[in-house]
């Protein structure tokens, strides 16, 4: 984060009966950033942001905005607005009521609305359509009404419940860059919620990894592809191969896995340590000869500019591997397999 | 094949509109001819009478003597239009009530946990158990001036002699109000149920209080129900002949007691076969207008 914080969650715990949706979570969002809490479903996300609207009410620890404690202040005098999953559109009302809504909410006069949601249209491309019925408009159009709607009071914080959840995938892709778009062009903190990691990390400055109520990891995307916190994190984001093995000091600093050692760089774990190396499909190098760790190709897929392979070794499953399409492999030859010393990240213990 | 298949849709289809036919339009179709009449002294009171003897020459005489006088004795006698203006406004007043009265219950029902519902709505028609004549009879006793209301509220001092509620006009609008309670609820619950309550947090997210979540959200999203239960209660009400009969006073005039009257105690049947007629085509105005806004409702495309 390089601003300062507009938000802060300090060590808030949430349980709905027995079970924790929350537990001592503590997070910070700056001004103007695009923040990302990613996790699958039952994480506590959506709960999270929940209670940053103030929908609910922390058991312990307490939301800040801006330096002042939300603490009792109810939904309606937050200066936060939120995007439902399902829009939650007032069907009873047309578009320009919708988004006018939450402005005469704030007292603004009827020159004022008209101003502000003929720019909030202008800003969804979604000129003409003030005067539409709610039921007139296509899904991709209600998420940009929803947008509208919510950016028109001009709230310091945005929060979108999974926004493009409910587009097909078409839509989403293009959906994606409009609203990363729009975020940087009203430089107004989002806070998104989603389960989905291509969005997340197409989209955010810095995620949030979830689970169970706690949060995993927090960084850049780039960081958390390249250096997950731990094994969850690493398995979660982007496609992995997790190989459990130990470690060996002998002569070095070595990993030993079922299927051969693989040199490594880093030297923190002690010897004959349990460990796992998280290995990216494209981390694995492989040749028709040399002197690296044999194996076989026991599948290929064409993906367009890359191929996965799927590389049966010895006392492991299959590595996925990929590679350039040009490489030509074919099921059932024999290659070598080379992983560099600094490849991947070891997380120690076992599964 | 197909023949036979469009016969049998004919035959279901056609049921309903024979009951019609025989249960409201040939009664309906008496009572317009009566209407026509001269009351006169004999059994029918009132003339011509046709019979199948009369021929076509006897029948075609007896047509014309066929007359609007008794539509035009409606204009002349204030009793008729004074009871059916009397009328209107009890039926208003009372529907108004009914709507203040049921709406907070509707919303408790509406809102509360689901597993408790069709237990409130099994209390909310449970009166329905018990026959509506005795309902009504039970509220003299609870409102008359030794009734048990007043002694209430003269054991707690809050009046010193008892209040004149039975046998007034708002003797008749709490009658009014008790008994057409579930008619007026049911159709609010189930616009209120029907509600996301997610539109409500997302009022209350865009800067709208609890109040204002209420007027702008749930209240114009309820229309459909307000609608449908305000004319559920107001058209009988307004033809209500029970409870002015047991409730009011002398004084009460609505147009169910007067018809009554006229029918069985003045035996002026065609003078009261018009009113009613009349009463039909002004109620058939708010049932038309009231089934184009479900319609509208409705018919649009989700």
């Amino acid at each position: 984060m390089t601003t300062k914080p507009i938000l802060s969650v300090e060590h808030v715990s949430k349980r709905f009966g027995a079970v924790v949706a929350l537990e001592d979570v503590s997070l910070e969002v700056g001004e103007g950033e695009f923040f990302a809490l990613l996790g699958p479903s039952g994480c506590g996300k959506t709960t999270l942001m929940r209670l940053i609207a103030g929908f609910e009410t922390p058991d312990a620890g307490r939301v800040v905005l801006a330096g002042a404690d939300l603490s009792g202040t109810p939904p309606h005098r937050r200066p936060i607005n939120m995007m439902f999953q399902s829009y939650a559109l007032f069907p009873h009302l047309n578009v320009f009521d919708n988004i006018g809504f939450g402005l005469r909410r704030r007292g603004a006069g009827r020159e004022e609305v008209a101003r502000r949601v003929d720019r909030m249209l202008e800003i969804v491309q979604l000129q003409g359509f003030a005067g539409r019925r709610i039921e007139q408009l296509s899904g991709g159009q209600k998420q940009r009404v929803a947008l509208a709607r919510a950016l028109a009071p001009g709230p310091s914080l945005l929060l979108l419940d999974e926004p493009l959840g409910a587009l097909d995938r078409k839509l989403r892709e293009e959906t994606q860059f409009q609203l990363k778009d729009i975020q940087r062009r009203l430089k107004t903190s989002f806070v998104i919620v989603t389960h989905d990691q291509d969005e997340a990390l197409a989209l955010a400055d810095r995620i949030a990894i979830m689970r169970q109520g706690n949060v995993e990891q927090i960084g850049p995307p780039f960081e958390i592809y390249e250096r997950p916190a731990n094994r969850f994190v690493a398995g979660f984001v982007g496609a992995t191969n997790m190989i459990e093995g130990r470690i060996s000091r002998d002569g070095g600093a070595f990993f030993v896995a079922p299927f051969g050692r693989l040199e490594r760089s880093d030297r923190a774990l002690p010897d004959g340590a349990r460990a796992a190396l998280s290995l990216r499909p494209q981390q694995i190098k492989i040749r028709r000869d040399g002197d690296g760790i044999p194996g076989v190709v026991e599948d290929v897929a064409f993906r367009g500019e890359t191929t996965q392979l799927r590389i049966g070794v010895e006392g492991q499953e299959a590595l996925r591997v990929s590679c350039a399409r040009e490489a030509g492999f074919a099921p059932g030859e024999a290659v070598r397999i080379e992983i560099a010393p600094d490849a991947g990240v070891l997380f120690s213990g076992s599964e | 094949m197909p023949k036979r298949f469009s016969l049998a849709r004919r035959l279901v289809l056609g049921v309903p509109y024979l009951w019609i036919a025989v249960f409201f339009l040939a009664p309906m179709a008496l009572i317009a001819k009566i209407s026509l009449s001269r009351p006169a002294q004999a059994r029918p009171p009132y003339e011509p009478v046709f019979s199948l003897s009369d021929g076509v020459g006897g029948f075609l005489s007896k047509i014309q003597t066929l007359t609007f006088e008794a539509y035009r004795s409606f204009g002349e006698d204030r009793l008729y239009l004074d009871s059916y203006l009397n009328s209107l406004a009890i039926a208003a007043i009372s529907t108004l009530v009914t709507l203040l009265v049921a709406y907070p219950f509707a919303l408790a029902m509406a809102r509360a946990p689901a597993r408790a519902r069709p237990i409130l709505i099994g209390l909310a028609v449970a009166p329905f158990w018990t026959s509506f004549l005795i309902r009504v009879y039970a509220w003299i006793a609870l409102l008359k001036d030794e009734g048990l209301v007043n002694h209430a509220l003269m054991a707690l001092h809050l009046i010193d002699a008892p209040l004149s509620i039975y046998a007034t006009n708002l003797a008749v609008v709490i009658g009014i109000v008790y008994s057409y309670l579930p008619f007026m609820l049911l159709p609010l619950y189930s616009a209120l149920e029907r509600q996301d309550p997610l539109l409500r947090e997302a009022a209350a997210d865009l800067g709208a209080s609890p109040a204002q979540v209420f007027l702008r959200v749930t209240l114009p999203l309820s229309r459909a129900g307000v609608v449908a239960g305000c004319l559920l209660v107001f058209i009988p009400a307004v033809g209500e002949f029970v409870i002015p009969d047991l409730l009011g006073g002398s004084d009460t005039l609505m147009i169910g007691k007067t018809l009554w009257t006229d029918f069985f105690a003045n035996r002026d049947w065609p003078s009261a076969s018009a009113a009613a007629m009349i009463l039909l085509a002004l109620l058939i105005g708010p049932l038309v207008l009231a089934e184009r806004a479900r319609l509208g409702a409705e018919g649009r495309p989700s």
